[in-house]
């Protein structure tokens, strides 16, 4: 990696932490600006003023709101996320196994769909204009189209309820074996997959054909190349940068955007708790779960980026 | 000597987007025989390139093989299995691309990809292949042949590239090397080392050749004999020296008469009493793009203190290549790069660095047309709309005066009066550049700066264009500026000259007068340039040293 590169990979870097703060900022505004006072939440509508205005103090809510920001802020990078209202602990440790349950379901469909959606994205470019490549688009435009509480329920009702081969619900922390998890976790990662292959699938099979079409290609062809050269030799590294970016935005759905799926199996994730914490109106709960929807975000995309500028080739 | 291919009756056909059927190449045959070299000319649409690819047994997406058959070394290219076509690409006939920049993977080193022949079909080891490379890249005259290898595609120049493409071709020492067009892109410095490069590495192999070209000088130095297409047809076969001294068919005839630079006949010069104040005044102008440095010069700097002045109904022709500033200077004169330093001083005014703050009457004066004529117009107005723009935002028109003008319009610049109604996409490229034309005329200016306005047209299209210009000047009194890289077409329309090289301007001079001493750079230019004589690119002596002191290579 030269210096050109290593420029480029930390501007990436630092406009992220920028963008981080701003993002932080966003999320903080946002949930003082919710209606409603948390105090008069927490201490129902019979409240007394002075009870409502001792807790305010308590709870330091009289201090200017820059001022919390900071100190929220600056509890984030301790690793301080402050207390949660609804039940008093701290949200730290309310989240940390929740975490670990959506990253293990987020990896195992990682694992499950992006080889699948790539190979299906590359074999449909090879083959442009085939039955094969007619076929995959069709599915995977049908699969993209059907809303996923739909796949979820029918997937339930079909395999748990007619056929009873896999349980209705997910409990995570009931796994003792590896036939276990597979009958805990397939329908929530089938679901998924379904979800996020879809886009997977059209942007690889896009960007492939996109450099199947240049004249670089068309001359490895006049040298004699074959098919399986001419995609895997001279289109596909040409198509990183697309292809890494589709997967990043895809694979970003699948820590804030499965509410629907670990609703409908009942799969205790961060997405169902934050939709708990707004419920309860547990308001450093929910920013800490926006939070951290927002970092895994960054964090996919700037990880697609810095790849996309790592492999270019003209940056060599 | 034995063909060693047969073209019979080939026919080949394309599917509009729209689903019809076009023939585009109608029953063509021909021969070449055993290290012959043979060129297809031919304008753009004419089916040169087509005919070559079907040589490799390759269409076009979109174009099919219909009819016909190709013979290569008695086997027929188009009856063959993909996979046994496969086989023969490469190694019995191989390719070398118009665009050399972009037919190079920009995600592999040069090596790997010249070699890649030799691996695809498993010729020999790669350390032979790799030997091989470094002494075809010595023979096609290439600089550092020991390590030029190991960069990528970008990080060498446009003339290596081409270079490097042959090195490409050769490696498997085919039968048949096809040319398509594979100087088009280079300057005319260079050209000439390319030409030579690849006329002595053909000549040693005893290869036949496949040369496509719109470019009869060019083709004159290196083909033995040519086939001269249009519309998919053959007009005319016959040995270089009779097509270039003794052409039988009319349209061949009008091939050449469009390539000999008709001289332009210059109004005397004004003696120094009768002389008016200039309509055009540059004084000392630099500018270029990236931060301003300390010196108050930008970091690349593309015009270096140029200075010039035109006269009122006189052409001034901007020659230089790719590089040497000339585009820029058009850019600065019409405000779109403001200079950081010098004036442009317009019909008695200093006009404001920047075209915003220019006055409305000085940017109707002062009028520019663009090289690619179809990125120039607004595709989803139509000509009309696009020709009513200058009228209501200089003129203030009404729709009626409009509509009226535009027609008048479209007759000066030679197009049917319906052309109004259509869009850009629906006219040919010399159409769209004589709308482009009108577009400025609207205006009613006093100068027209032409960035290169010819040199993305045909070369018969491109003669009637300088003949309209002409035309124009006689009855509406105009000025040009005239940039391009092509001396004949500055010769056919200008009356003085200035030679550009490396952002600075190293001769002024009367058109006419190119023989004579001048400035090293511009003898080394104006004796590159191909003529319509076999014997020239043989006997053409360069002086080594300024070769090598200007042709960027």
């Amino acid at each position: 990696m030269n210096k050109h590169v290593l420029h480029l990979v930390l501007a990436r870097l630092v406009i992220a932490l920028i963008t981080l703060v701003i993002v932080s900022f966003t999320v903080f505004a946002a949930t003082v600006l919710l209606p409603g006072d948390v105090v008069e939440i927490l201490l129902g509508q019979a409240a007394t003023p002075e009870a409502v205005a001792g807790l305010r103090a308590a709870m330091h809510l009289d201090d200017p709101a820059i001022w919390r920001f900071l100190q929220w802020f600056a509890g984030i990078f301790t690793g301080d996320f402050g207390i949660s209202y609804a039940n008093n602990m701290p949200v730290a440790d309310l989240i940390g196994p929740r975490l670990l349950n959506s990253l293990k379901l987020a990896g195992i469909t990682t694992v499950f769909s992006v080889p699948i959606a790539l190979t299906l994205g590359i074999t449909a470019a090879m083959w442009r204009g085939s039955w094969f490549d007619r076929t995959v688009t069709v599915l995977s435009i049908g699969v993209v189209s059907v809303p996923e509480f739909m796949v979820a329920t029918s997937a339930v009702l079909v395999f748990a309820v007619y056929l009873k081969w896999l349980p209705a619900l997910s409990f995570a922390n009931e796994i003792h074996s590896f036939g276990q998890m597979l009958r805990v976790y397939a329908m929530p990662v089938i679901t998924l997959s379904f979800v996020i292959s879809a886009q997977m699938i059209r942007m690889t099979r896009a960007a492939v054909i996109e450099t199947l079409n240049t004249p670089y290609v068309e001359m490895a062809l006049l040298k004699g190349a074959s098919r399986s050269r001419l995609v895997l030799k001279h289109a596909l590294p040409n198509a990183i940068g697309p292809i890494v970016n589709a997967v990043a935005l895809s694979l970003s759905y699948l820590l804030g955007g499965v509410i629907i799926v670990e609703t409908i199996f009942n799969y205790p994730g961060v997405a169902k708790l934050m939709v708990d914490a707004v419920s309860t109106r547990d308001l450093p709960l929910i920013q800490t779960c926006a939070m951290l929807f927002c970092i895994v975000y960054l964090f996919l995309i700037t990880t697609a980026d810095i790849i996309a500028i790592v492999s270019n080739p003209r940056l060599k | 000597m034995a063909n060693l291919v047969e073209i019979r009756d080939l026919k080949v056909e394309a599917t509009s987007d729209a689903g019809r059927v076009i023939e585009i190449i109608r029953g063509v045959s021909f021969d070449i025989a055993e290290g012959e070299i043979v060129a297809l000319i031919g304008e753009s649409g004419s089916g040169k390139t087509t005919i070559a690819l079907t040589l490799m047994g390759y269409a076009r997406n979109g174009c099919r093989i219909s009819g016909g058959s190709v013979s290569l070394d008695g086997r027929d290219m188009v009856r063959l299995s993909e996979r046994e076509r496969a086989a023969i690409r490469g190694t019995e006939v191989s390719y070398v691309p118009q665009s050399a920049a972009a037919a190079f993977n920009p995600a592999q080193t040069i090596m790997d990809q010249v070699v890649e022949i030799t691996r695809i079909h498993d010729l020999m080891p790669r350390a032979d292949a790799e030997q091989r490379a470094v002494s075809l890249f010595k023979a096609l005259n290439l600089p550092n042949p020991q390590s030029i290898g190991s960069r990528y595609p970008h990080q060498v120049s446009g003339g290596q590239l081409q270079r490097l493409s042959a090195a490409m071709a050769l490696i498997a020492d085919p039968k048949l090397v096809i040319f398509d067009e594979p100087t088009t892109a280079l300057d005319v410095t260079t050209q000439i080392e390319v030409l030579r490069a690849f006329k002595s590495v053909m000549k040693k192999g005893g290869m036949s050749g496949v040369y496509v070209s719109h470019d009869l000088a060019v083709v004159a130095q290196i083909a033995d004999r040519i086939i001269v297409l249009k519309g998919g047809e053959i007009q005319e076969v016959g040995a270089t020296e009779q097509i270039l001294t003794a052409p039988q068919h009319d349209y061949t005839r009008e091939l050449l008469s469009a390539f000999t630079p008709k001289q332009h006949a210059r109004p005397q010069a004004p003696t120094a009493a009768a002389r008016k104040p200039p309509l055009l005044d540059v004084l000392d102008i630099s500018a270029g793009y990236g931060p301003i440095q300390a010196d108050g010069l930008p970091l690349m700097r593309a015009l270096k203190s140029v200075s010039f002045r035109l006269e009122e109904g006189r052409n001034l022709g901007v020659i230089g290549e790719s590089g040497c500033g000339k585009s820029t200077l058009a850019r600065v004169i019409a405000g779109i790069l403001p200079q950081v330093k010098g004036d442009v001083i317009f019909d008695g005014r200093q006009l404001a660095r920047s075209a915003a703050h220019r006055q409305k009457e000085e940017l109707r004066k002062l009028q520019m047309v663009f090289q690619f004529a179809d990125t120039a117009l607004n595709p989803s107005k139509s000509i009309g709309d696009i020709l009513s723009r200058p009228l209501s935002f200089y003129h203030g028109m009404g729709r009626r005066q409009q509509e009226s003008r535009v027609c008048e319009l479209l007759d000066m610049v030679r197009l049917p009066r319906a052309v109004r109604h259509r869009r850009a996409s629906e006219l040919s490229g010399g159409q769209k550049q004589r709308v482009n034309l009108a577009r400025a005329l609207a205006a009613e200016p006093k100068l027209i700066l032409c960035d290169e306005i010819t040199s993305a047209l045909d070369t018969v299209v491109a003669a009637a264009i300088l003949d309209l210009l002409k035309e124009l000047q006689r009855e509406l009194g105009l000025s040009y500026m005239f940039i391009s890289h092509d001396l004949s077409t500055v010769q056919a329309i200008c009356d003085e000259v200035i030679v550009m090289y490396n952002g600075e301007k190293v001769e002024e001079m009367a058109t006419g007068l190119e023989e004579g001493p001048g400035h090293p750079y511009s003898r080394l230019l104006f004796s590159s340039v191909p003529k319509l004589d076999t014997r020239w690119l043989d006997s053409l002596e360069l002086d080594p040293e300024l070769v090598s002191a200007f042709a960027r290579r």
